[in-house]
């Protein structure tokens, strides 16, 4: 990773806290959600960054305070070296068209009372920007671009698949040209086949414009397809990033690892030997996270210094950061959840009765939520 | 959920003829057209609408107008209409008033008239309230909406009818100072004020409710996210979404508004003598009625039709306009 490597989006210590408030006639702060504590990300120019973490860690709060959908308690979000953190509506106008999105329900993302024309053209109509030949040839320009039939401008949301709605939103977000695009799930909705064609066309429009993303998903299998760095999150915190390679090949932090466990490996060779790692209890309430290192609750190499001693970030080399106090290297995974009272592993796909059994005497663990590769089950 | 499959060739390029595309409102529009309660109500209403915005053709067609009094149609002791059907004739179609002689169906589409006149007019000033108080109640959220959330608590904890009661004569006399022309048009023009003032939180509690899961919605985010002003998330991305529910709301709230006149002329708030309304002639009936039954049969008729027409079409179109419905 070269020093002066541009970069086009830089987050640094980025905190959303969402304020409890009592009900009734004059409602007092009782308490905060803390969705995003103290994250911090970097894109460089033309890269993707994968950010992944189970649902509810605060992936989309991330995403969303970046484009200051929502203020940032505390932080600082620099894009293309600007701090916008603190700009005001006004201010931020003009920066507006460096960064857009894409969201995860393709059924939401489109107003279903604006034809496909209009909604493409919103872009240079709330910018004043006037393309080269006008509006309607660029949205013309657009639809053919993200493989859909110019000719049907005048239709309207309903008309089309999930998949062609995405591709809609895709055309949307790059009608400005951005420099970063925010790609929040953008096929965690999607058929798993109509996945792959959508990752393909992001894979293309980064080739053709240098467009950086920031691809937010639940699972590592998406990301790796399309990633050159990955972050992981935890409850609001980033526990490690590295680059795709290193990621997969030499994950450190433990929740990384039971992250990797349940994606499915290519390489069958590979899949025999990992071992699927289940994480007992569910997410911990944002509103009451851990003390000392979030993920203590669930970590099955946890010691006494993880409740109270918050891990801070380290390198590890090679910009491989990692924020635990024990962090496991791949030869010791085996030795880890192999240990003499462990019980922690089960083969990759395995009966349900054989984790209701094997877990009742752990105690610790309860039972396996951990999102699967495979999203169509979260409905269309 | 519907899995449309997608191949990898150009979306939907089998029907190169369909392109012009339909709205949800082309849809809706689709489905009224082929709903029979829809056509027979709404013919019914437009037949009726238009024989009131022409009540003064029709009227001079026949020959008949609702003020002029014709006493040769009275028998000359007690003002009994002579005859049968209240004195019903090739003169006076449906009869003549006890007492006055003032042609029946005359005085029955000039009713009409100012009858629909007050529902439409009163049905209007709550789209246009309700609309704009939910819409800023659901987008501002915070004190706004708690401010606007209390004033809609003590307009609708009012008594009503009490109020339109009570201060039928003070406001009708401010009216008239404040430039309206007096007598009917400043009792006209109160009603309408009342009955909107009072009617609109209705509105702007379904508005509000859905302006606040509007706004949640990511084509909102996404219009935010391009530097979107607030009119124009407001006016371009929610407001067409919204014309639904209102739509459905107004098309119900017609003939709740059409009885409510009536009810109010009877008590004797609305319009008064010698300008005809449905009220006054239920009203005037209830004296005659067991003499003269077509008194109490004609108008009242006229006004139920009239209000399960109206609710006809109104459940017609939101059946049209459901959305769960819209997912093909
Ligand atoms: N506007 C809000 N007000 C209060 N709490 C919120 C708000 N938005 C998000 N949260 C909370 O913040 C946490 C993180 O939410 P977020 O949507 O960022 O998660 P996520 O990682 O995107 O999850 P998913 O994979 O389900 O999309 C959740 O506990 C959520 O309940
Ligand atoms: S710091 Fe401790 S609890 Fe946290 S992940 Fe590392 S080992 Fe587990
Ligand atoms: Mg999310």
């Amino acid at each position: 990773m070269p020093a002066d490597s541009e970069r086009v989006l830089d987050v640094r210590d980025l905190q959303v806290y969402f304020p409890v408030r009592s009900r009734g006639v004059f409602p007092r702060t009782i308490g905060q959600i803390k969705a995003v504590d103290g994250v911090s990300l970097h894109v460089e120019a033309g890269k993707t960054l994968g950010l992944v973490g189970e649902s509810g860690c605060g992936k989309s709060t991330t995403g969303r305070a970046i484009l200051r959908l929502t203020q940032p308690t505390a932080g600082s979000v620099e894009l293309n070296g600007t701090d916008i953190t603190n700009l005001s509506r006004r201010q931020l106008r003009p920066l507006r068209r460096e960064a857009q999105m894409i969201f995860q329900d393709p059924y939401n993302a489109l107003n279903p009372r604006q034809t496909i024309g209009s909604i493409i053209a919103a872009p240079f109509r709330i910018q004043g920007v006037e393309p080269p030949g006008g509006v309607r040839t660029a949205v013309r320009e657009l639809l053919d671009r993200v493989g859909l039939n110019p000719e049907h401008v005048n239709r309207y949301p309903n008309e089309f698949s999930g998949g062609q709605r995405q591709r809609i939103g895709i055309a949307r977000a790059i009608a400005l040209r951005p420099k970063l695009i925010i790609c929040d799930e953008p096929v965690s909705a999607l058929d798993v086949s109509i996945q792959a064609q959508i990752l393909n066309l992001l894979q293309d429009l980064q080739d053709d414009f240098g467009v950086s993303y920031l691809f937010i998903a639940h699972d590592l299998a998406v990301v790796r397809q399309i990633a050159d760095r990955v972050a992981v999150m935890y409850l609001g915190h980033i526990v490690e990033s590295s680059s795709r390679e290193e990621l997969y090949k030499r994950p450190l932090h433990p929740y990384t690892h039971a992250l990797l466990s349940a994606v499915p490996i290519p390489d069958p060779e590979a899949q025999t030997q990992r071992e699927r790692i289940v994480l007992g209890g569910d997410l911990p309430s944002p509103l009451n996270p851990p003390s000392g290192c979030v993920f203590h609750t669930r970590c099955f190499v946890a010691q006494d210094r993880c409740r109270t001693e918050v891990p801070i970030m380290r390198d590890m080399g090679q910009g491989h950061l990692v924020a635990c106090h024990f962090p496991i290297e791949e030869q010791r995974i085996g030795e880890v959840i192999h240990g003499p009272d462990s019980g922690l592993t089960a083969p990759l796909e395995p009966e349900p009765g054989y984790f209701s059994e094997s877990i009742t005497d752990l105690g610790a663990v309860g039972t396996t939520r951990l999102d699967s590769a495979n999203s169509t089950d979260e409905g269309i | 959920m519907s899995q449309v499959v997608e191949t990898e060739s150009r979306a939907s390029e089998a029907d190169p003829s369909d392109v012009k595309g339909r709205s949800l409102t082309q849809i809706a529009w689709g489905r009224l057209r082929r709903d029979k309660t829809f056509i027979v109500s709404t013919i019914i209403l437009a037949f009726f609408l238009l024989a009131a915005i022409f009540a003064p053709v029709i009227t001079g067609f026949l020959g008949v107008d609702p003020y002029s009094l014709d006493p040769d149609v009275l028998d000359p002791a007690g003002g009994k209409p002579i005859g049968p059907w209240g004195g019903a004739s090739w003169e006076h179609p449906l009869g003549v008033e006890w007492g006055t002689g003032r042609d029946i169906f005359a005085r029955l589409i000039y009713g009409l008239r100012i009858s629909l006149l007050i529902a439409f007019s009163a049905t209007i000033l709550v789209v246009i309230l309700g609309t704009l108080f939910g819409i800023i109640s659901g987008y501002a959220r915070g004190w706004v909406d708690a401010s606007i959330g209390r004033l809609m608590d003590l307009i609708l904890a009012f008594p009503f009818f009490l109020i339109i009661l009570a201060l039928s004569g003070t406001m009708t006399q401010r009216l008239t100072d404040l430039g309206v022309p007096e007598g009917n048009a400043s009792r006209i023009t109160y009603l309408i004020l009342v009955l909107g003032i009072f009617g609109w939180p209705y509105l702007a509690r379904i508005v509000r409710g859905e302006v606040l899961s509007l706004r949640e919605r990511e084509f909102v985010e996404s219009a935010v996210s391009l530097g979107a002003s607030t009119p124009r998330i407001l006016f371009r991305e929610i407001l067409p979404n919204l014309w639904a529910p209102i739509l459905v709301y107004a098309t119900l709230l017609l003939p709740v508004y059409v009885a409510t006149e009536a009810v109010l002329s009877f008590l004797g708030v609305g319009v008064l003598p010698p300008d005809p309304s449905f009220g006054a002639m239920l009203g005037a009936s209830t004296q005659y009625w067991t003499l003269v039954p077509s008194y109490l049969f004609i108008p009242g008729t006229l006004l139920v039709i009239i209000v399960v027409a109206f609710n006809l079409a109104g459940d017609s179109v939101r059946d049209a306009l459901d959305p769960k419905a819209a997912k093909r």
